[in-house]
């Protein structure tokens, strides 16, 4: 991790009607830092990513992304980050090898790099004889590794993960997030989400959004120490409780 | 009379084993919990033992009634929040309510008793869409829907994923309340920690059952002692455990690293010593109580 | 029946709160019968046509005066026999030659009666149609100028011919083809759409989970838009009424009782495609595809089913809307009644039944 700041927002607002989803948020995130975004559904996370990932345009507000412009440089910030959802990341009627090839195609690598790539993708995946396989016939947490290492095939500076280990069981969650650490430790900026609140001790940072509003941000232990408690669970509580007594 | 049996219970799509032959009872008047990710078989379960699907094969039973032959007296008796948010977006609070207890031909002045703790949270609301409540009112306006008719057991999908963990927490304590005046509930949850929340658990891991007892019980089926690491560069010190001799599994939990030995009882220091060689000074190391996670784990590494 | 009537109101909500489909509902019909009505029935004026006068008499030339008089018709050519007929039609500019027949004037001093031949372009058939309409008129007026002062009634019989398209469909048969379609989308196409949304929504697996009954499930879902399509029935037919002029001959209660049973016939169709839709996109697919393609193209309501390859004309036998045609047409512009049109529906009932029974067998009370 270094001082360098990949993410930066200020002030970000996106409103829907009269519905503040992203309201006034501000934080920035650093080179190699695995960076939480934690809150309950319907909280904003989501509005806030598609924002950073170039595909909602904010209400108002500034926000770079590796050094684009939210507002302007899309397509910029497009080929620069990875992006990876627990709903949609790979075609379940396409096989592995398809899918490795489509996406490389996406991102523009070429062939030659496409094909080192794979290679070095399904080794390291220990999928070498499932390269034929279709996405569908899978186990649930293959899909989601090997929809991590298609969302990495650009070499991105960031990467984006929504939810990546919503309802997986909890070794393959374990070694999903081993998989984001190696990333991070490579260099890589993770951005993830996530409303395990276990999980929030794996990341560097978090910062927790309750109803379009970061109401807390810090390292796990700044977080347990301010709110005096045990466990990141206990620190939402203390959120909820803070916010009824400003309300 | 139990409240649910199962035997046997097996349900395929196509050539998909959803349920490879899962066997439970449930008594009357307990939380049962069924608990394991998604994919698991949860749904297809409750689904089955609901009414709304039938099983491959194999015995079940609800209230003495059978799901596949008397789904018309079943229906009636049981209350059921689907795992989705199945309420009708564009109907108001109130209006919601009121459909749900005329389905059940009753109304909701008739039960108001039974929901009153629940819905009178969200009655200030009652004008409002049910699109434009929060995760946790959306819960709550939900399960009053499935208790408005009295039902004599409740089986919930999933109720409190994706909900924050206050919400998630008061939403239990409604669970609780509703099981002490004598409601039967069967729920499932993908979240390990609300297994100490239920009476039993069943733990299930792609389609079959691991394990079906009272929480502690089923830690106690972790069967040797687990130490907390906790240190400065976590994902380091894991990698380095996983290449000791010695190490059982190495599992990392929340700020610390859940590590068991092969030999089972060891001394700390000897674990200690060897992280601190491998160049981790600062780390600790110390005793710690298996959760319900842990055993899960531990289950369905064995079963691998 | 508490039960039930819940059920219905809820239903109303859903379609008093969705703009769009209120839209649909109550916009489409109005958009498209308005759309269909002027896109046929454009003012005619200074329509080229040609005359074969074989009297050349004083009647002849009084009512030829009377035709040029109008502002409708423009006067090409005075022909001189019948070959130059074709040659007229062929540079595609005359639309109508009228024909004369020989001592036209004669006939009708001694026999009270003459003939006039009106031969008419089809190959634009609207055109064609309301030309003649409009000549019709001129001569039936000059007939009863002529009958003030005689003692017995002069007859002017008037034979039209269409050419190139001599089943020709008219400016006053697109309101039947309009109701039958729109029936179609609204009762078929809104029904199967909102049964497919409480499945996408999971609200259907709570609804199987409560004592309430499928059958009554559905009632209850349709009843709205039986009331919705008639609604819709009586706006296409007040519109073709006084806005297009359209006749109604026949009795109102029989033109009414015969749209109840295409709505219901629609709407059993909508709940069999709703039985086997899971997503709101394939119903809308669906029923485009089952049920609005082939009842456009294949009822009758465009392409005369006269002039249908074999193949065609037979498979249009089982598009329910195009015995719906028949029997609107036949009683708005005829003035049939049952008497006549009980074939046709007995076999719009015998679709009814057979599309319950169809839904009824694949409706399932449980999920997948």
């Amino acid at each position: 991790m270094t001082n360098e700041k990949i993410i930066e927002v200020e002030q970000l607002m996106k409103i829907f009607g009269s519905f503040h989803a992203v309201d006034d948020i501000s934080f920035d995130v650093k080179r190699g830092e695995i960076f939480g975004f934690l809150g309950a559904n319907g909280a904003g996370k989501t509005t806030a990513m598609k924002m950073l990932t170039g595909l909602l345009s904010p209400t108002s507000g500034k926000a770079t992304v590796a050094g684009f412009d939210v507002y302007k440089e899309t397509e910029k910030i497009k080929k620069t980050i990875g992006y990876m959802s627990q709903k949609f990341s790979l075609y379940g009627d396409l096989t592995v090898k398809e899918n490795i090839q489509l996406f490389g195609g996406i991102y523009g690598l070429k062939n030659k790099v496409i094909k080192a790539k794979m290679h070095e993708l399904l080794g390291r995946l220990g999928m070498e004889n499932s390269a034929n396989a279709l996405i569908d016939s899978l186990p649930l947490g293959w899909k989601q590794k090997l929809a991590f290492s298609v969302a990495m095939l650009h070499d991105p500076s960031i990467i984006f993960l929504d939810e990546p280990t919503g309802g997986v069981d909890p070794v393959t969650r374990r070694q999903f997030w081993e998989m984001i650490y190696e990333t991070a430790h490579n260099g890589t900026t993770i951005f993830v989400t996530t409303h395990y609140m276990d999980e929030a001790e794996y990341c560097d940072r978090i910062s927790m959004m309750v109803d379009g509003k970061i109401a807390a941000l810090g390292s796990p232990d700044e977080l347990k120490k301010g709110f005096n408690a045990q466990n990141m669970d206990e620190v939402f509580v203390g959120i909820a409780r803070e916010g009824k007594v400003l309300k | 009379m139990h409240a649910i049996t199962v035997k046997d219970l097996h349900k395929n799509y196509g050539e998909v084993e959803a349920l490879k032959g899962i066997n439970l009872t449930v008594e009357e008047g307990e939380i049962f919990g069924l608990i394991g990710p998604d994919g698991a078989g949860k749904t297809s379960l409750i689904r089955i033992l609901t009414s709304l699907l039938f099983a491959s094969s194999g015995e079940s039973s609800v209230l003495g009634l059978d799901p596949a032959k008397d789904h018309k007296k079943l229906r009636s008796v049981i209350g059921y929040m689907p795992g989705r948010f199945s309420l009708y977006q564009d109907l108001t609070v109130e209006e919601n309510l009121t459909l749900f207890a005329s389905l059940f031909e009753t109304t909701i002045e008739e039960n108001y008793h039974l929901i009153k703790d629940i819905y009178g949270q969200i009655e200030p609301f009652k004008t409002r869409r049910a699109g434009a409540l929060s995760g946790g009112m959306k819960q709550k306006l939900a399960l009053s829907c499935a208790m408005i008719h009295k039902p004599e057991i409740l089986f919930l999908d999933e109720p409190t994923t994706g909900v924050d963990p206050v919400s998630r927490k008061e939403f239990w304590e409604m669970l609780r309340k509703l099981n002490d005046e004598g409601l039967t509930i069967f729920v499932s949850t993908p979240y390990m920690d609300e297994a100490n929340q239920c009476n039993r658990i069943a733990l299930i891991q792609e389609g079959q059952i691991m394990g079906v007892d009272t929480p502690e019980h089923i830690t106690n089926q972790f069967d040797r002692p687990l130490y907390a690491i906790s240190g400065t560069n976590k994902f380091g010190m894991m990698q380095a455990l996983k290449e000791f001799e010695h190490a059982h599994s190495v599992f990392s939990f929340g700020s610390v690293i859940h590590y068991s030995d092969n030999r089972g009882s060891i001394a700390t220091k000897e674990i200690k010593d060897f992280l601190q060689k491998q160049g981790f000074e600062d780390c600790s190391i110390e005793e710690t109580q298996p959760g319900i996670e842990d055993t899960f784990m531990a289950l369905m590494t064995a079963h691998d | 029946m508490k039960r039930f009537l819940a059920f219905v109101q809820k239903e109303v909500y859903h379609i008093l709160r969705d703009k769009r489909t209120l839209l649909i509902l109550f916009g489409m019909p109005v958009v498209m019968i308005l759309l269909f009505g002027y896109a046929i029935t454009t003012e005619i004026r200074d329509a080229k046509i040609a005359i074969l006068d074989h009297a050349r008499d004083e009647n002849t030339q009084q009512l030829k005066d009377k035709i040029l008089a109008s502002t409708y018709f423009l006067l090409t050519k005075e022909l001189n026999n019948e070959q130059e007929i074709a040659e007229v039609f062929k540079d595609g500019k005359t639309k109508v030659v009228v024909v004369f027949e020989p001592n036209f004037g004669k006939k009708l001093q001694t026999e009270s009666s003459a003939n006039v031949q009106l031969i008419a372009d089809a190959s634009d058939p609207n055109t064609a149609n309301t030309l003649v309409n409009y000549l019709q008129a001129i001569v039936a007026d000059y007939m009863m100028e002529i009958n003030q002062n005689a003692n017995i009634p002069y007859q002017i019989s008037m034979e039209s011919r269409m050419w190139y398209n001599p089943e020709l469909k008219g400016v006053y048969y697109f309101v039947p083809g309009l109701i039958a379609i729109l029936l179609m989308l609204i009762s078929a196409m809104m029904t199967s759409i909102s049964i497919a949304r409480e499945k996408e929504l999971g609200t259907m697996e709570v609804l199987l989970t409560s004592p309430m009954r499928s059958g009554q499930i559905i009632i209850a879902k349709v009843v709205p838009y039986v009331i919705l399509s008639l609604v819709d029935a009586v706006i296409i037919l007040l519109l073709g009424k006084y806005v297009f002029e359209v006749p109604i001959l026949g009795s109102l209660p029989l033109l009414f009782m015969e749209v109840l049973i295409f709505i219901l016939l629609a709407l059993s169709l909508g709940i069999l495609i709703s039985t086997v839709a899971a997503t709101q996109q394939t119903a809308l697919l669906l029923s485009l595809m089952a049920l609005m393609l082939p009842t456009i193209l294949l009822s009758g309501f465009i392409f005369p089913i006269e002039n249908m390859p074999p193949p065609l004309r037979v498979m249009s036998n089982i598009i329910p809307a195009r015995w719906f045609i028949v029997i609107v047409k036949s009683i708005m512009l005829k003035g049939s009644g049952l008497d006549i049109l009980w074939q046709e529906t007995v076999i719009l009932c015998g679709f009814i039944l057979f599309f319950i029974a169809l839904s009824i067998k694949k409706f399932k009370i449980r999920l997948e």
